[in-house]
């Protein structure tokens, strides 16, 4: 089935259960689904666990999710920035679970997921704490560690534009996770600038094909 | 003993940028390595990669270049110079596992004489950790470079026999640049390339590594 086209981020994020693994794109605010995590904190559901690099700036977006006490556990590469102050004091707290993954980890164990991979040896962090306690294996001479896949339950992605149909092109160093999330999630969510007739985009330049994309908002 | 001031960040700076080859593909880590990239003169052939998804990265944009969907993984805006490419986050790292980039140069807190990197974490109790692509870098890029003050603020060395901070990656750095000297690390002793306001006894008297001159 093709992508919805819905009117409303209301309809977009609807049915979000409680208890999701909720994959959201964005490095900074390039890419980043601003109105679908507003969305998302209006739709009120609760105990998710997020898949993002960051864990929030500021008070809004991801941060004002974590403030609404909505998260249980954060799956991200890089928490601590100048302005994570929600995330860093949950965290402090004991409010908030981390699991801290290197970020080409992060991407690459996303990517497994969509691409029906079940576990691959990697050799990044060997040797480092976050490595201890998982399955190693030396391959021609070289450590690697086993890495399970991240499947999220649903993707929020910001991109650039869509046609009708859901196939979506991304803009500049705003595609980031967006290509890879779109793949790894039961249903894929993504907010566009705007959506155009079927036949509008070029096929040659579309990064995510409509058949991993679930419901298209503009906003 | 005392060491006189050696190099400025910008003249380390300057120095990396001497080591890195016509036409490499380099990333540079955030915060100071950033640096080198003023230091790259525009016959280098030098191509940047941002780990967020570009490669041939431009220069901070100014004014009304600032674009919110073009940054660098600082998350500073920059500029897209022609030669561009645009990718996602799991092909930007297997760009760096897949030891296709020539060089990464990465800030540290310590690097061991056997080429160990300790840069994502103190390990204090409070702190919250956050690693980025720092594990990715350190194993993947074909050689390591490490900019970084020889002595922390307290006066004790970074470059260490072991790494006391706990480790990004193993074994994986080449070159250390530092203030007052240029070492090369992970043979069975640290060699010492190039003194900036110091020399070579000096040197040994401070650092707790086998120490070879160069």
């Amino acid at each position: 089935m093709t992508a919805r086209i819905c009117d409303t981020v209301a309809e977009a994020v609807d049915g979000i259960a409680d208890g999701s693994t909720v994959l959201v794109g964005g490095f900074g605010l390039a890419g980043m689904p601003v109105e679908l995590i507003d969305g998302l904190i209006e739709q009120g559901a609760t105990d998710l666990t997020v898949v993002s690099n960051n864990a929030g700036n500021g008070d809004t977006g991801l941060a004002a999710l974590l403030a609404k006490g909505r998260v249980r556990k954060v799956i991200c590469s890089f928490p601590r920035q100048s302005d994570s102050y929600v995330f860093d004091g949950l965290y402090r707290e004991g409010k908030v679970e981390l699991e801290l993954v290197p970020q080409g980890n992060l991407a690459e164990r996303m990517r497994a997921a969509g691409a029906g991979i079940g576990a691959f040896f990697c050799p990044t962090g060997v040797g480092t704490p976050l490595a201890e306690g998982k399955e190693t294996r030396e391959i021609d001479g070289r450590t690697y560690v086993l890495e399970y896949p991240i499947r999220g339950d649903v993707a929020l992605v910001g991109a650039h534009a869509s046609d009708r149909m859901g196939n979506v092109v991304y803009r500049k160093t705003a595609r980031n996770f967006g290509p890879v999330m779109a793949t790894a999630a039961a249903t894929t969510i993504v907010q566009v600038r705007q959506v155009v007739e079927v036949g509008g985009l070029d096929p040659e330049k579309v990064v995510t094909p409509s058949i991993y994309v679930d419901r298209v908002v503009a906003v | 003993m005392t060491i006189s001031a050696g190099l400025s960040k910008d003249e380390m700076a300057a120095r990396v940028a001497q080591d890195i080859p016509h036409g490499a593909y380099v990333n540079l880590g955030i915060g100071q390595p950033t640096l080198v990239a003023d230091h790259l003169d525009a016959g280098s052939g030098v191509v940047l990669h941002t780990e967020n998804g570009m490669l041939n990265m431009g220069r901070a944009a100014v004014g009304d270049e600032v674009d919110g969907d073009l940054l660098n993984a600082g998350k500073v805006p920059v500029v897209e110079p022609p030669g561009a490419a645009y990718f996602h986050s799991a092909d930007s790292f297997a760009m760096m596992r897949g030891s296709h980039l020539d060089v990464c140069v990465l800030g540290a807190f310590q690097v061991s004489a056997g080429g160990d990197i300790a840069n994502w974490h103190t390990g204090a109790p409070d702190a919250i950790p956050a690693v980025g692509g720092a594990m990715d870098l350190a194993i993947g890029a074909k050689q390591v470079f490490v900019m970084m003050t020889l002595f922390a603020k307290d006066g004790t060395p970074k470059l260490v026999p072991e790494c006391t901070y706990p480790l990004t990656g193993v074994g994986c750095v080449s070159r250390v640049y530092t203030d007052v000297a240029v070492f090369e690390v992970g043979g069975p002793e640290v060699v010492v390339v190039e003194t900036f306001g110091t020399s070579y006894d000096d040197l040994a008297a401070r650092l707790d590594v086998p120490l070879r001159q160069g």
